[in-house]
């Protein structure tokens, strides 16, 4: 492999482009600095009409949106998935990791649920709260003035609730429920479930006059042409490259280490160019990577040197260590008031309008941590997998006959036509330092690149939660009149918990903390051991709350970012 | 005549011309298609390759998808809005079963089976059968009880009611079939709540205080502003 160096020397190489990423290339080139952006996966742009797929129809496809080649549908904006040719990974005994990638610019925020929550002041205390896991040496006030950046900077619709956990923010007004949703807040309020509006990174009112409004087709999945949704390209990087010029991007450059010098220091990186696989060399003052928890930690682990054996920002052993992914539990059930429903145009925003934030209190519980409700449903678009099993739900009327043929099929399939509602509970799970990914001394990718191994078990804590999830879904679900479709998972698969990774939250692995013996990194995101080297991702998380990670992530890179813009005042670097 | 407009009389003169199945199916015209407007969907160079090699075999016979164009036509027959050829039913599952290699055996041993059973009953081939005999066919194997595994019924029904799903999936992810369906999005519109004669058929309406929260759609041109009161 021939190895290129570049002269340039940037104040700043950035390591992945996704929410972190984006965050850490607008804070530090708008403060005038040089930044490279280092993205494992090709450019990408939501406007771009060569790879746009939202307001794309199912039979534009020769598979009609199935999802044999992206795992979420063809129209499902992430480049990669759960496995990626000549990049494996693997799995520790009785382990099944699943790792989701999206190499492209804007990583998954291109396609990710928009669920745009803030932890609460408890999410960062929870070993003080209930003994488990470790707090964060940081509090909610910390990071409180950041959520409000972000939330004015990228926009987020919501309502304020006055409820302690679920911090409210600068909201855009939200979108009214729709018809399974107004069902879905009677029955869950029946069981004394809050129900409230979402809050979701899209705009349903102007921002700015760079971004459009939401035009309500349903279509976030798959990235917004107008850019009415977050994504970290079109939200972050674009904008940045704009006003400053201070941005270089390196597309489909994956970077292998971060290169340091005798005294330890980073001065760089070394990456692959996947178009001429050939290796370079970036010089820059500060190396910060974001390239997702799973993906920092292995650059981490793979930089060895003299100075630091054991891998860089490792001397704690914990690089890899307290990987921890939310928890999953779903139920779909079908409403028999809805058939033969009226159809109209119920697309909104792509993902729910309503929720249910965890409303319990854990002391009173046989678990831990809590968990959110998600709801979806309704008049969906018509894709591959549409009309399968057309009447089977003739057998909730008493009939035991289904199939035939004829125009009988055509009847059926309008009857039952957006008469479903799904329920998707996701939660904290407890971080352990025995959950961890590690270098795999005997696989190396097809870049010659030691890849993961991972070792993941839930514990009680965690298949208590999914088991009260079902318990609750059961609940809900009878409460609407409705029929559960899927069996009712019991204890021999752990009550339908998913699998760790399969939620896509994953987080940890290179935690925060004051301590250098027992944590990764500072406050400020920034290594202990190495004082020119950042990780602002979701690794430096202590632990995962009920919340999606991406909001928080955000808020924390900006802090770091504001931070290293300090350092580089200060002429610290 | 413009490219797409011969591709047009490609399609529809083969309608109802089973002999020039070669023009609906062949693998030459899908690839013209492919090459026109029809499935330019925001590929990546990875998944182009890809598709151009599923598009550049050919898995059923001729007789085969002339036999499928049969079954299919009978498990939804034509009506005011469209057929199984306008939704181009046949070539997605010639397409299906490319992308999906474990659909391979299951199709073709079904219309193996479907052969054998028309010359047993009728010592005929099962495209020479009249509507009588399809059905006399189809009522044995068309049919299951919902609450039974399918996966424990005969292979025969098994396999009808994976040319079932496929045709229905085919015909209601089709242009005609959405139209058929009533599915209305996919546009560009402006979301304000479920119409008030939906709310007023199931006796539901919005609380006054939610409503509250929600956007003023006569307001999401407006540029948003918040007061610095502290909201937490």
């Amino acid at each position: 492999m021939q190895i290129k160096n570049t002269a340039k020397e940037y104040d700043v190489i950035i390591v992945g482009s996704g929410a972190g990423g984006g965050m850490a290339t607008k804070v530090l080139s708008e403060a005038g600095h040089s930044v490279a952006v280092v993205e494992a996966g090709p450019y990408f742009d939501p406007a771009d009409p060569t790879t746009m797929t939202q307001l794309k129809w199912a039979w534009q496809s020769p598979r009609r949106g199935a999802g044999t080649t992206r795992f979420f549908g063809d129209y499902d904006q992430a480049y990669g998935g759960w496995e990626i040719d000549g990049e494996p990974y693997t799995q520790g005994d009785d382990t099944d990791f699943r790792w989701f990638r999206s190499r492209m610019l804007g990583g998954r925020t291109n396609h990710w649920g928009r669920i745009s929550l803030r932890f609460g002041p408890d999410d960062f205390k929870k070993k003080s709260i209930d003994g488990l896991g470790d707090d964060w040496p940081i509090s909610y006030d910390d990071i409180k003035p950041y959520y409000d950046k972000v939330d004015k900077l990228i926009g987020v619709f919501g309502s304020k609730e006055n409820m302690y956990n679920e911090p409210d923010g600068f909201f855009l007004p939200a979108p009214k429920p729709r018809l399974h949703e107004l069902f879905y807040i009677n029955a869950a309020r029946k069981s004394n479930v809050k129900v409230m509006p979402s809050r979701l990174s899209v705009l349903t009112k102007r921002l700015n006059t760079d971004r459009g409004v939401c035009y309500y087709c349903n279509g976030c999945a798959r990235s917004c042409n107008v850019y009415a949704d977050f994504s970290s390209g079109s939200c972050l990087i674009f904008p940045a490259q704009k006003s400053t010029g201070q941005v270089d991007l390196f597309v489909n450059s994956m970077v292998r280490t971060v290169t340091t010098n005798e005294e330890g220091k980073a001065t760089g990186v070394s990456f692959i160019d996947k178009d001429e696989n050939k290796e370079y060399k970036l010089k820059g003052k500060v190396v910060i990577l974001a390239a997702s928890a799973c993906s920092s930690a292995r650059i981490l682990l793979n930089s060895k040197s003299k100075q630091h054996p054991n891998g860089l920002g490792n001397s704690s052993d914990l690089v890899g260590k307290y990987l921890h992914d939310s928890t999953g539990g779903d139920m779909m059930a079908f409403i028999p008031e809805l058939i033969n429903r009226k159809t109209y145009n119920e697309d909104g925003v792509g993902g729910m309008h309503v929720y249910s934030p965890w409303w319990l209190d854990n002391k009173k519980l046989d678990f831990p941590r809590g968990y959110h409700i998600e709801v979806w449903g309704g008049l969906g678009a018509p894709s591959y997998g549409t009309g399968f099993n057309v009447n089977s739900f003739n057998k909730f009327f008493g009939i035991n006959k289904a199939g035939g043929y004829g125009d009988v099929l055509r009847s059926d399939m309008k009857k039952y036509y957006g008469s479903t509602i799904g329920l998707s509970g996701r939660g904290e799970s407890v971080a352990m330092k025995s959950n961890y990914c590690e270098i795999d001394p005997n696989k190396v990718d097809k870049y010659g690149v030691p890849v993961l191994r991972f070792h993941y078990q839930w514990t009680d804590n965690e298949i208590k939660q999914a088991k009260h999830m079902q318990d609750t879904f059961e609940e809900i679900i009878h409460n609407m009149g409705a029929i559960s479709l899927w069996n009712k998972p019991g204890k021999e698969s752990n009550y339908g918990l998913t699998k760790p990774g399969q939620i896509i939250h994953e987080v940890g692995t290179t935690r925060m903390g004051s301590d250098p013996k027992d944590s990764v990194v500072n406050e400020f995101e920034r290594l202990h051991d190495v004082s020119n080297v950042y990780v602002v991702d979701a690794g430096p998380f202590v632990s995962q709350a009920d919340k999606n990670p991406t909001w928080t992530i955000m808020a924390l890179a900006m802090r770091s970012s504001e931070h290293i813009v300090k350092e580089f005042k200060k002429q610290n670097f | 005549m413009n490219r797409r407009d011969s591709i047009k009389t490609i399609t529809f003169a083969s309608i109802g011309a089973g002999l020039l199945l070669e023009g609906c199916y062949g693998i030459s015209s899908e690839k013209i298609k492919r090459s026109l407007t029809r499935y330019e969907y925001g590929r990546t160079p990875d998944e182009i390759a890809y598709d151009d090699k599923l598009f550049a075999q050919k898995f059923f016979t001729n007789k085969e998808l002339s036999d499928l164009d049969k079954i299919c036509n009978v498990i939804l027959p034509p009506n005011e809005f469209g057929s199984i050829r306008d939704a181009e039913v046949v070539q997605l599952i010639e397409f299906m079963a490319k992308d999906i290699p474990s659909y391979q055996d299951p199709l073709r041993k079904g219309l193996d089976w479907i052969n054998e059973e028309s010359n047993s009953k009728f010592s005929k081939s099962f495209i020479e059968l009249d509507d009588n005999s399809v059905k006399q066919i189809f009522d044995e194997i068309g049919f299951y009880d919902p609450n039974s595994n399918m996966s424990d019924l005969p292979e025969p029904v098994q396999w009808f009611n994976l040319v079932r799903n496929l045709t229905m999936t085919g015909y209601f992810t089709s242009e005609v079939g959405i139209k058929e369906l009533g599915y209305k999005g996919n546009m560009p519109n402006v979301w304000d709540g479920v119409p008030q004669d939906v709310l007023d058929q199931y006796g539901l309406k919005y609380d006054e205080d939610w409503l509250e929260k929600c956007i003023d759609q006569s307001t999401r041109m407006t540029i948003a502003e918040w007061d610095d009161e502290a909201t937490y």
